[in-house]
């Protein structure tokens, strides 16, 4: 592989993103996988980096998987995606950044489709008017929160209290990133990197010390693929992707996985434990699986964040070699324990995949 | 006085006009960018279907025009239009005046890096078609392995066809030239499998079809219609090329030591600056557009200026000479008429 022929590229694909100033909003999926990955998104944002990012409790999903599972028309996509652009509107912002792949890819393609049909962006106007009474500017600067994180990627580093280094080698860690189909699959140039090798989190991941892996089904989908899981006859297609990429990815002994999407690192985590009780194969070391993290999670691993606080212990692989690796400490005892060391029960483990 | 012909573009274009009008008894005068004549050609190894070296026909056309003057190295700076000729500024300082202008720019080969999910230049074994003819003449490439290979595939139309790269236009040469290379490596390394990806195979000049025959049965050379999805690498350093199969209605993944990208040709940015001097119109594929694309192929729609060869559209080699005699005879005629 020639690392100065991906430096081109990446070169070719920068966007500008503003430093401060942003309207957030949630994914409708990502509080209930990974619950503190847009918690502390907000946190590194606001209270380590000082940024200036608004949130609004009226905001809804964007439609997106609706949109894309073929239950609604696009126009409804678009009057949601709409109303969501008045409440930004209405508190001020012109710079709107998506915590959801899906939604970053709807509000990309929407945002384009009315470039292209200034008529249907008309029309929507209307439609959001006669239903909401709102109305709208569209947002000077669109983007999705692994951007922002990517942005902040270096502060992030100098104020790092750990690095993706093996402490007893000495070795950066081999990380795979996995990037959403829908961050910039379909607009190659609204993606930090680009389509076919993506720096957004690959950019992340050299900022904090560790190597990334290139590996054939890189670019494969994780399986979720929206259709291939919701209908329940296509499981075993969704299966079939995300254990093509494992086999792919194993001569290469990952360390870890980061992702930005909702969907990937939920069925890259989930499926293994699948493929472990199906196949009874594990794809990490000594019966673990290879632990998957939001790059929320990752950012905060980094700058100190205690694991169980970051929710790590809501992954169905085992992140505690990981953390023996980069050398954070953490009490088991504390795993299953919520807030004010509330006992949230300790859950059934699986005899397949070795979990603690 | 010999009428002076200025001829823009040292390749076979070029230099097969110049011979000609040597043989009418004018003076052509040679500008040629590079340090060398031959242009692509002399790049290459064999010519398609007889695998006659590319060096025995620019030699020829070399030593043909030698009585031409040559100015290598040399640029056009600028270009007057005077009363009834033109004032032609070169950089090395010196300035000609002509009434006759033969644009032979030629083409430029398709970046084959654009497009990026092929792995030109990521990939250590993801090459062009440029790179293997190169390899073929000098036996110098990094990427090259000497060690026999198992699997080598080709891509055709890379660049060519596709508007996503904003080249609508068939490169007409790189069918054949697969078929070519394929034979050429085939009988290099014996045990490979060759696999060519292509959309549709246009072989329409003399003994193309059979040699397109003899490389299916005569060299086992595997042809799979269907575009190439995506290039990557596996842990040992091999080529991963997914595919569709449109033929057999399935998706393929193939494991290679070498993967070939046919770069196509599109329009040289020279050829463009040149015209711009002369207010020369662009067609609509970037190349040169011609007073007429049948009937009058190498006329501009500018008095006195002519064209051959590459700089309006992709062509072979027998059509680029063939169109070379064409001008030729064009400006004769023209010069002729004038004085009468």
């Amino acid at each position: 592989m020639i690392y100065q022929g991906k430096q081109k590229i990446w070169s070719d694909y920068q966007k500008e993103i503003p430093d401060d100033h942003w309207y957030y909003v949630r994914s409708c999926i990502r509080q209930n996988f990974f619950p503190a990955s847009e918690k502390m998104f907000l946190e590194i944002c606001r209270n380590v980096l000082g940024k200036d990012f608004h949130e609004n409790e009226h905001h809804t999903t964007c439609g997106g998987i609706a949109y894309h599972c073929d239950t609604i028309p696009q126009e409804t996509a678009m009057t949601i995606v709409a109303r969501q652009f008045a409440l930004m509107t209405e508190a001020g912002y012109e710079n709107y950044v998506a915590s959801c792949i899906t939604s970053f890819g709807n509000y990309t393609e929407i945002l384009e489709t009315w470039h292209e049909f200034p008529e249907l962006e008309a029309k929507i106007r209307e439609m959001l008017w006669k239903s909401c009474r709102k109305e709208f500017n569209k947002p000077k600067y669109l983007a999705h929160s692994s951007d922002l994180i990517y942005k902040y990627r270096n502060e992030i580093a100098e104020k790092a209290k750990f690095h993706l280094i093996n402490k007893e080698t000495g070795e950066p860690l081999r990380v795979v990133e996995h990037i959403g189909c829908h961050y910039s699959k379909m607009f190659p140039s609204k993606g930090v990197g680009g389509a076919e090798y993506p720096y957004v989190l690959t950019g992340m991941v050299e900022a904090w010390g560790g190597n990334v892996i290139d590996y054939p089904e890189r670019r494969h989908c994780c399986g979720y693929g929206f259709r291939q899981y919701h209908v329940k006859a296509n499981r075993g297609y969704s299966l079939s992707n995300t254990h093509k990429k494992f086999e792919s990815m194993a001569p290469y002994k990952p360390d870890m996985i980061i992702t930005n999407c909702p969907g990937c690192p939920y069925f890259l985590d989930r499926w293994q434990y699948v493929i472990a009780e199906m196949e009874g194969k594990t794809y990490g070391e000594n019966g673990c699986g290879i632990p998957v993290l939001t790059y929320e999670e990752v950012a905060g691993l980094v700058l100190g964040y205690d694991p169980w606080d970051l929710g790590l212990q809501l992954h169905q692989v085992a992140v505690e070699p990981l953390l023996d690796k980069i050398g954070i400490e953490y009490d088991l005892e504390d795993k299953y324990k919520g807030i004010d060391k509330k006992d949230l029960l300790k859950p059934e483990l699986p005899t397949s995949i070795k979990c603690f | 006085m010999k009428e002076i012909i200025v001829i823009i573009g040292g390749g076979i274009a070029g230099l097969e006009a110049a011979s000609n009008l040597l043989k009418l008894g004018y003076s052509p005068i040679i500008i040629e960018k590079s340090d060398h004549l031959g242009g692509h050609v002399a790049n290459w190894h064999k010519l398609f279907p007889d695998l006659t070296p590319a060096k025995d026909l620019v030699d020829e056309l070399i030593a043909s025009s030698k009585d031409a003057n040559i100015f290598l190295n040399t640029e056009v700076s600028f270009i007057n239009r005077l009363k009834d000729s033109y004032n032609i500024m070169l950089s090395n300082g010196i300035s000609i005046i002509t009434k006759y202008i033969l644009m032979t720019t030629g083409f430029r080969l398709f970046e084959a890096s654009k497009k990026e999910e092929y792995g030109y230049g990521i990939y250590n074994q993801v090459i062009t078609n440029s790179d293997l003819e190169h390899w073929f003449n000098t036996g110098q490439d990094k990427r090259i392995d000497e060690s026999p290979m198992n699997a080598i595939g080709f891509v055709h139309c890379v660049g060519s066809r596709d508007e996503k790269a904003r080249n609508s236009q068939c490169s007409k040469v790189c069918c054949i030239t697969a078929i070519k290379q394929a034979i050429e490596l085939k009988e290099k390394f014996p045990d490979a499998q060759i696999y060519c990806f292509y959309m549709d195979l246009r072989l329409f000049g003399k003994k193309f079809e059979d040699f397109y025959t003899k490389a299916q049965r005569d060299h086992g050379i595997h042809f799979i219609r269907g575009r190439v999805s995506e290039v990557g690498e596996n842990i040992e350093g091999k080529v991963i090329v997914k595919a569709e199969d449109t033929l057999a209605g399935k998706p393929i993944k193939v494991t290679l030591d070498l993967l070939v990208l046919m770069s196509g040709m599109v329009c040289n940015p020279d050829s463009s600056k040149t015209a711009s001097m002369m207010a020369l119109p662009i067609d609509s594929d970037g190349f040169l557009k011609s007073s007429d694309n049948v009937f009058r192929i190498t006329a501009s729609p500018k008095k006195g200026i002519f064209y051959a060869g590459a700089c309006t559209g992709p062509k072979t080699v027998p059509e680029t000479l063939a169109e070379a005699r064409s001008a030729v005879l064009d400006i004769h005629s023209h010069i002729t008429s004038q004085e009468k």
